[in-house]
C-alpha cells in the first residue's frame, strides 16, 4: 500500500497525488511511468510520473478523471493508500545536454511535461515551453512549469488566457520567427501529439511525444500496448513511452486507444447510479 | 501398519475415470472441469500398481517423485503418508497433479501402458494432494534456527516459490519480489480457474509465509531494483525465477488491428483482472461471436476454452502442424474438444483482416502439408500453394509462444544470455555467469513445464545452500 502524503486539486476533474513509493522515487527519471491499481478488482492503469523526491521517498502523479479507475483514484482522499504502485517502467526520456527545447504540454499532458522541463533546466538547457487547454480554468501547473521555463507560453482554444488557439499554432510561430530549436517534446492527448508531428515535420525538426496506450502490466508481457513505429510494432511500456513523433502511426493508435471505450461507458454508468443514493465517496455521483 | 504391503496383489481392471463438470455446462462458468478422484476411486485406481521394483515411471518423472511408494500408501487408505512421500521431492502436489504432462512423463513409461493403460498417478498425485489440503488443521511448521543470511527471489512462478520455500526450511531469510500485484506467475495469470482454481495457489503462497518468507508484489527488479541494489542491500545470493514472459507475435499483417490478442494479454485479462466478471470486475475483454486462437500448446488450448467461457459461439484452433505434434497436454485437447472447439490443423495464419474502423474481421489462412522432420523432430509443416482461405471471425488470440523477458539481464552486468534470450547457467544447479546469482525455470529453458521448474527451484536451493555454507 503507498500512502497520499499530499493531494491538490488542479482542476475539478483533475487532481495531483504525492505518494509516498521510495523504492520507486530512487529510480525515476523523467518520461517514466507507474502502474496504479486502487482496488482489489480494479484495473492496471498507467500514469506518467510528474515529478519524484528521492530524498522524501515520494513520487507525484496527476491524474485526470476519465474512466472508473481514474475516478476513483481521483476520489482518495490525503492520508489514504493506493493499493499498488508498481516503477518506474518505460524508458526515460532521452534529453539533450545543450541547445533549445521546445517543450509542448496539452491538457493534462502538463504534469509529465513538468518534470522534463525541470531536468533540462538543471543541465542548464533552454527550455521554451508552451502549455494550453480548452479554456483558463483547466490549464494546470502553470506557474510550477514558468519556474522551469525560461520562457512560457499558453493557448487556450477559447482565449480565456494566452493565444487564443492550439499550442500548434503558437509552436508553428516560434519556428517561423527562426528560433534554432533543437528539439520538441509534446505530452498531451494523442491528437495534439499528432498535430505537433504534423506541425514539425516539414521543418525535419527533431520530436518527441509520449504515448498513451492502453496497457495491463507495463512490463513488455501482454503486447496490449503495441503500435507501431517507423513500420515497426513497438511496445510502448518497454520501448516507450516515448518515441519519435514523425514515425509513429498516430491513427492506429487513436484507434487502439478507443478499443474499450463502451466498456468504459458502461462501467462509469454503473458507478454513477450505485451512488446516487449519496453518502458515497468515490467520487462516481457528482 | 507394519503389514508388508508390496505383498499385496495387483487388481486387474480399467483405468479409472476422471469425473468431469458435463461439458455444456462448464463451458458456461470458470469452474474446475476435472473433479477429482474420491477415496475408493482413488484406493482402486492404486489397487492397478504393479509395484515394479526398479519402477519405469519414476525415470519418467522430472523430479523423482517415489510414484510406487506413494501410489502404494493410497492404495492402504493412508493419504497423509502418500502425501508426505510426494512432498519430499515435489514442493506443488496439488499444482503437479493437475498440471503436469504425465502422458509423457510417468505415466508414459508405466509398464501397465504397454499393452494397456498406464496408472492414473497425476490423478493419484492429487488425490493425495486434495485430501491433505482439505485438512485445514494443518499445522504450521517449525521454522528452522535462522541461519542469519539473506536471499533474493526474483519472481514468483514455480521455480520461485520452490527455491524460497526450500531456502526458508533451512534458515535462510528469503524475499521474493515479483512484478505483478499478485504471486503466482503463470499459476495465477496464465492458467485458467478451470483447470487450476485460484485457491490451491493461495495456499501455496500462504505456506510460503508460514516458513516467514516475505513476498513482495510490485516490484520489477531491473526497474524498482536491479540485482546490484539487491546485493548492496545485504542479500548474500539472488534466485532469478522470472518466466517467459514476452509474447511473440507472427509478424503477419494486421496484427495490430483491434481484437487481435496476444494469448499473455488475453489470459491475464481473463484470469488474473478476472474479465469474465466484468462489470462486477473492472477489466474488459473483448470476444466476438467467432474466435481463432493460433497455436497448438497448453497456451492456446486455455485461451480457446477461456474463449468458449466468455461468450464465444465458435471458437477456432488454428494450428500450422497436425494433431500428433500438439504440444498440449492430451487431457486439454479431450477436453477442449468436449467443449466443442473446432481444430483446424494444417492451416497457418498469413494476414489479419479488419474493417475501416480497425476491428477483426477475418482470418486469412493457408493450408499446409508435413515435409521432412525439422530440427525439432516433427515435420516441417510447408504451405500449400494457393490454398488460401479466410476464417471470418472477430477476435483473434496469438498463441505462438513467449521468451525471457529481458529487464533483468539487460540491467545486469556480466549475466549473460543466449540467442534466444534465455539465461546462460554453468552447471546443474543452475549458477548463471554472474556469481551467487542463480536461475531456474522458464528463464532458462524457455517456456516448457511446472514441474521443470520445480525442479529447478530446488536444485538452485541446495546449490546456494552449499556455497553460502562454504560447503561447497
Ligand atoms: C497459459 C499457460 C498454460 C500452461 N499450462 C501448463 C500445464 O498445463 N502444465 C505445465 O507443466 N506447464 C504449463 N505451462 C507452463 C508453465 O506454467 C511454466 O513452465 C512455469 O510456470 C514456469 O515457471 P517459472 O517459475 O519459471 O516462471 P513463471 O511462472 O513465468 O513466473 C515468473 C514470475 O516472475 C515474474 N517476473 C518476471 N520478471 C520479473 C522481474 N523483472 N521482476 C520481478 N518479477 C518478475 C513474473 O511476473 C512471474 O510472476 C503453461 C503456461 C501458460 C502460459
Ligand atoms: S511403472 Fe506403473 S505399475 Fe510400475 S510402479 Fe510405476 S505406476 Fe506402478
Ligand atoms: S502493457 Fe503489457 S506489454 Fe506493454
Amino acid at each position: 500500500m503507498f500512502k497520499i502524503v499530499k493531494k491538490r486539486e488542479l482542476t475539478p476533474v483533475t487532481k495531483l497525488f504525492v505518494v509516498e513509493a521510495p523504492m520507486v522515487a530512487k529510480k525515476a527519471l523523467p518520461g517514466q511511468f507507474v502502474i496504479v491499481r486502487v482496488t482489489e478488482s480494479g484495473e492496471r492503469i498507467p500514469l506518467t510520473i510528474a515529478d519524484y523526491d528521492a530524498g522524501a521517498g515520494t513520487v507525484t502523479i496527476v491524474v485526470q478523471e476519465v474512466g472508473k479507475t481514474s475516478r476513483l483514484l481521483g476520489a482518495l482522499p490525503e492520508g489514504d493508500r493506493i493499493l499498488d504502485f508498481v516503477g518506474p517502467l518505460g524508458k526515460p526520456a532521452p534529453l539533450i545536454d545543450r541547445g533549445l527545447v521546445v517543450l509542448v504540454g496539452g491538457g493534462f499532458g502538463v504534469a509529465p511535461i513538468y518534470p522534463i522541463a525541470k531536468a533540462l533546466k538543471a543541465k542548464g538547457v533552454k527550455v521554451v515551453s508552451i502549455i494550453g487547454a480548452r479554456t483558463k480554468d483547466l490549464l494546470i501547473l502553470e506557474e510550477e512549469m514558468r519556474g522551469v521555463s525560461d520562457e512560457l507560453l499558453v493557448a487556450t482554444d477559447d482565449g480565456s488566457k494566452g493565444h487564443k488557439g492550439f499550442v500548434t499554432d503558437v509552436l508553428k510561430q516560434l519556428i517561423d520567427e527562426g528560433r534554432k530549436i533543437d528539439q520538441v517534446i509534446a505530452i498531451g492527448p494523442m491528437v495534439m501529439m499528432r498535430a505537433v508531428a504534423r506541425t514539425t515535420e516539414p521543418y525535419k525538426l527533431k520530436t518527441l511525444v509520449s504515448v498513451d496506450p492502453i496497457m495491463v502490466d507495463g512490463t513488455g508481457m501482454c503486447g496490449a500496448c503495441r503500435l507501431t513505429v517507423g513500420g515497426e510494432v513497438k511496445f510502448a511500456c518497454v520501448d516507450g513511452p516515448i518515441f519519435d513523433a514523425h514515425k509513429v502511426d498516430f491513427d492506429e493508435a487513436v484507434r487502439r486507444g478507443r478499443m474499450y471505450l463502451p466498456e468504459q461507458e458502461l462501467a462509469v454508468k454503473r458507478m454513477e447510479s450505485s451512488c446516487a443514493g449519496g453518502g458515497c465517496t468515490c467520487g462516481g455521483g457528482h | 501398519m507394519s503389514q508388508d504391503t508390496t505383498k499385496k496383489k495387483p487388481v486387474k481392471r480399467p483405468r479409472a475415470e476422471m469425473p468431469a463438470q458435463d461439458p455444456k455446462e462448464r463451458i458456461r462458468n470458470f469452474n474446475e472441469v476435472a473433479l477429482g478422484y474420491d477415496e475408493e476411486t482413488a484406493v482402486a485406481e492404486a489397487e492397478r500398481c504393479l509395484q515394479c521394483k526398479n519402477a519405469a515411471c519414476v525415470e519418467g518423472c522430472p523430479v523423482d517423485v517415489r510414484i510406487p511408494e506413494f501410489v502404494a500408501k493410497i492404495r492402504d487408505r493412508d493419504f497423509q503418508a502418500a502425501y508426505d512421500l510426494i512432498k519430499d521431492t515435489n514442493s506443488l502436489p496439488a499444482i503437479c497433479g493437475r498440471v503436469c504432462p504425465q502422458e509423457t512423463q510417468c505415466e508414459a513409461k508405466c509398464v501397465l501402458g504397454k499393452k494397456g493403460e498406464p496408472v492414473a498417478i497425476g490423478r493419484l498425485e492429487r488425490a493425495a494432494a486434495d485430501w491433505a489440503m482439505a485438512r485445514s488443521d494443518r499445522v504450521k511448521p517449525e521454522l528452522p534456527e535462522p541461519n542469519g543470511k539473506k536471499v533474493a527471489v526474483v519472481g514468483s512462478g514455480p521455480a520461485g516459490l520452490t527455491c524460497a520455500g526450500d531456502l526458508a526450511k533451512m534458515g535462510y531469510k528469503v524475499t521474493v519480489f515479483e512484478a505483478l500485484h499478485a504471486p503466482g506467475g503463470v499459476l495465477i495469470y496464465g492458467i485458467p480457474e478451470f483447470r487450476l482454481p485460484k485457491r490451491i495457489v493461495a495456499e501455496e503462497i500462504k505456506a510460503l509465509s508460514d516458513l516467514g518468507v516475505d513476498v513482495v508484489c510490485d516490484v520489477v527488479v531491473g526497474k524498482t531494483i536491479t540485482v546490484d541494489d539487491l546485493f548492496a542491500e545485504g542479500y548474500d545470493a539472488v534466485f532469478l525465477g522470472t518466466g517467459a514472459g514476452l509474447p511473440m507475435f507472427m509478424g503477419i499483417p494486421g496484427e495490430t488491428l483491434n481484437g487481435v490478442y496476444s494469448a499473455n494479454e488475453f489470459l491475464t485479462r481473463t484470469n488474473l483482472m478476472k474479465a469474465y466478471l466484468f462489470p462486477e470486475w473492472d477489466t474488459p475483454i473483448k470476444v466476438g461471436r467467432r474466435v481463432a486462437v493460433v497455436g497448438g500448446g497448453n497456451v492456446a488450448m486455455d485461451s480457446v476454452r477461456c474463449a468458449l467461457r466468455l461468450g464465444a459461439e465458435e471458437a477456432i484452433i488454428v494450428y500450422r502442424r497436425s494433431e500428433a505434434e500438439m504440444p498440449a497436454r492430451a487431457e486439454e485437447v479431450h477436453h477442449a474438444k468436449e467443449e466443442g472447439v473446432i481444430f483446424r490443423t494444417l492451416t497457418n495464419p498469413v494476414r489479419v483482416l479488419g474493417n475501416e474502423e480497425g476491428w477483426v474481421t477475418g482470418l486469412e489462412c493457408v493450408r499446409m502439408e508435413l515435409g521432412e522432420p525439422d530440427e525439432s523432430g516433427r515435420r516441417r509443416p510447408i504451405p500449400i500453394e494457393g490454398s488460401e482461405f479466410v476464417l471470418e471471425v472477430d477476435t483473434v488470440v496469438i498463441a505462438i509462444g513467449t521468451t525471457p523477458n529481458p529487464l533483468v539481464s539487460q540491467t545486469t552486468p556480466g549475466l549473460e544470455v543466449n540467442r534466444k534470450g534465455c539465461l546462460i547457467t554453468r552447471d546443474e544447479s543452475g549458477l548463471t555467469t554472474r556469481d551467487l546469482v542463480w536461475a531456474g525455470g522458464d528463464a532458462v529453458t524457455g517456456a516448457a513445464t511446472v514441474i521443470e521448474a520445480m525442479g529447478a527451484g530446488k536444485r538452485a536451493a541446495a546449490a546456494i545452500d552449499k556455497v553460502l555454507q562454504g560447503k561447497g
